[in-house]
């Protein structure tokens, strides 16, 4: 039953063919069978899930009407606040948390009817490209146990992939939802930046960030992201930008749009099974009836070293709020203020976060403030006016969403400059804020491969619109992992 | 610059982050910094003149709310994940801060 799409799933219930707490039932008893291997969930909420689902079902048999994801099972982040419920970003500065206050994404997705199932398993403070940085372990992708699921929404999209949940929440801060996507094999949307509240949302780098959907389908994602959208008076960035029926836009046809490719900067270091989907899937798409043309992003060959500048400066400003006074883990040693401080913070923080806190710090010291940070954020204006040229000749950019296929567990983690080049084809939606999904587009020896499409501010339709004409004519996504 | 990190130069970024390293930390991360700042330094090739700086894509578009009154955060609620707390006072308690 968790084969089907959340809107099918939604359907059915409201039709009676099955109850709400039915398909909680699978979803968790598939969960609590699944974590033992795969360490997708940091915490599984069945007591508050069944009786969410029961809240469905009763509403449904006393004829009141249903949101549209009435009695669909979504995991979230374990990066998003829920009232009463454990939220620890996978750090062990944040063992203990108990949110006294719900997310706004969360409240949105209960009040559309939505059954939360537990919260997923990521790189601590969402850094890293891998969920090897989680103070809980990694997750292991469905498709190939000895593989990293990507991250750091790794929990997210390897619970969406093995069909424990019917979709996901993610974050996605230089690429966060849409690696995980395409390295298990789903759809990951990252809308643009101020379409979501990040209101509830544990902050690593405030000007990237964004929430966003992980689902099987481009049409699941549409429907999410319809609830998710919009302003709010409790995040200043989100914005009042008028929020479309994503699900009016999935027309099936891509006949007359422009697809852009950088082929200049699609080059080295990329993988020959992920080019072979690429390329196959723009000549789908071209068949379709879009148009393949060639652009220039003259300066996205900088992204990475301006993103981990960017993002660790952001983090460390973010991070200093984790000082053990008032939530999380403290140090218990008999010294003084800033002795407590540190302590705690040694203890609490991970090796990533502790590198990027670090970096983040040198290069916002004095003396190097210009030469790293200032230049970043000039250069991201040249990142921003690259796309804004390339977005006069084409609709949407196309390019693979990964170099390359799911990596293996431990492969990248004596060399934090190598895990960072993963992220080479992600990072430059979050620095010019644009919207971008990754859907999947084929395999390389059983291993998922992922098409990126980027859009302009605010164009998640196209994006969406594409993904799914493109799912009409593929199977990639009805694939199941083998576990 | 970035080339020449030194433990010395990790030492002072550690204490400027409130982060106390072990000594194996520090000769990691000094490794580890040099090499990322290294490849972070072709940027400083790019021809920034004139060029103004993102720090928000959206900077222009005023979104504050009204100033009106609104309830906040109960302080029983706000106390409650502290590590430790005057529960009754409704304050955070820290280590001595002066002397000590």
């Amino acid at each position: 039953m968790l084969d089907f799409p959340a809107r099918a799933i939604r359907d059915d219930i409201a039709a009676g063919r099955i109850s709400a707490t039915e398909v909680c039932r699978a979803s968790l008893a598939r969960i609590e069978s699944l974590n033992p291997s795969l360490n997708a969930f940091n915490h599984i909420a069945a007591g508050r899930a069944l009786a969410r689902a029961a809240d469905v079902d009763r509403m449904r048999a006393g004829g009141a009407p249903l949101g549209p994801l009435a009695g669909v099972p979504v995991a979230l982040k374990d990066n998003l606040c829920v009232r009463g419920m454990r939220t620890t970003a996978s750090s062990k500065i944040l063992d203990t948390f108990i949110p006294p206050y719900d997310a706004t994404v969360v409240r949105r997705l209960e009040d559309a009817g939505a059954v939360i199932v537990g919260k997923t398993n990521c790189d601590e403070f969402a850094m890293g490209s891998s969920n090897e940085n989680s103070a809980y372990g990694p997750v292991r992708n469905p498709w190939a146990t000895d593989r990293t699921p990507g991250g750091s929404s790794g929990g997210s999209a390897a619970a969406v992939a093995a069909r424990a949940a019917a979709a996901a929440l993610g974050s996605d801060t230089g690429g966060s939802i849409r690696q995980p996507a395409s390295f298990c094999g789903v759809v990951g949307l990252k809308p643009t930046y101020g379409r979501v509240s990040r209101y509830g949302l544990l902050a690593f780098a405030s000007s990237l960030d964004q929430i966003g959907p992980l689902t099987r389908t481009a049409s699941d994602a549409a429907l999410l992201l319809g609830v998710l959208a919009g302003p709010d008076p409790a995040d200043a960035t989100a914005s009042r930008h008028p929020v479309p029926d994503f699900t009016a836009a999935l027309t099936g046809d891509v006949k007359g749009l422009r697809i852009g490719i950088p082929r200049g900067f699609v080059t080295d270091g990329v993988d020959e099974g992920v080019r072979r989907a690429f390329d196959e899937a723009l000549d789908r798409l071209k068949r379709e009836g879009a148009s393949l043309i060639d652009v220039e992003l003259p300066h996205a060959r900088y992204a990475i070293p301006v993103y981990y500048l960017v993002a660790t400066a952001e983090a460390s400003s973010n991070l200093a709020r984790y000082d053990g006074v008032r939530y999380g883990h403290r140090a218990s040693g008999n010294g003084n203020l800033k002795e407590m401080y540190s302590q705690t913070r040694d203890e609490g923080f991970g090796a990533e976060v502790k590198r990027r806190i670090m970096l983040g710090t040198y290069v916002l010291s004095a003396g190097y403030y210009d030469a790293f940070y200032l230049k970043a954020q000039q250069v991201r204006t040249l990142l921003r006016q690259d796309y804004d040229a390339a977005f006069e000749k084409v609709d949407v950019v196309a390019m693979p969403t990964s170099p390359t296929p799911p990596f293996r567990l431990g492969e990248k983690t004596d060399d934090p400059l190598q895990m960072y080049l993963a992220d080479v084809f992600t990072v430059s939606a979050n620095l010019a804020g644009l919207p971008a999904i990754s859907v999947p587009c084929g395999f390389s020896e059983r291993l998922p491969i992922g098409l990126q499409l980027t859009g302009r501010l605010f164009d998640e339709a196209t994006l969406l619109r594409i993904a799914d004409a493109y799912q009409r004519v593929t199977d990639w996504h009805t694939q199941s992992p083998p576990v | 610059m970035a080339s020449a990190l030194t433990i010395a130069d990790v030492e002072r970024i550690a204490a400027l982050a409130q982060l106390e390293l072990t000594a194996d930390e520090k000769v990691l991360f000094t490794r580890q910094l040099a090499d990322i700042l290294a490849y972070a330094e072709q940027v400083q090739a790019i021809d920034t003149s004139g060029v103004p700086a993102t720090a928000h894509v959206h900077a222009r578009e005023g979104m504050e709310r009204a100033d009106e009154p609104r309830a906040s955060l109960p302080v029983a609620d706000a106390l409650a994940n502290a590590p430790d707390a005057a529960l009754d006072a409704g304050l955070f308690r820290v280590p001595r801060v002066i002397g000590g």
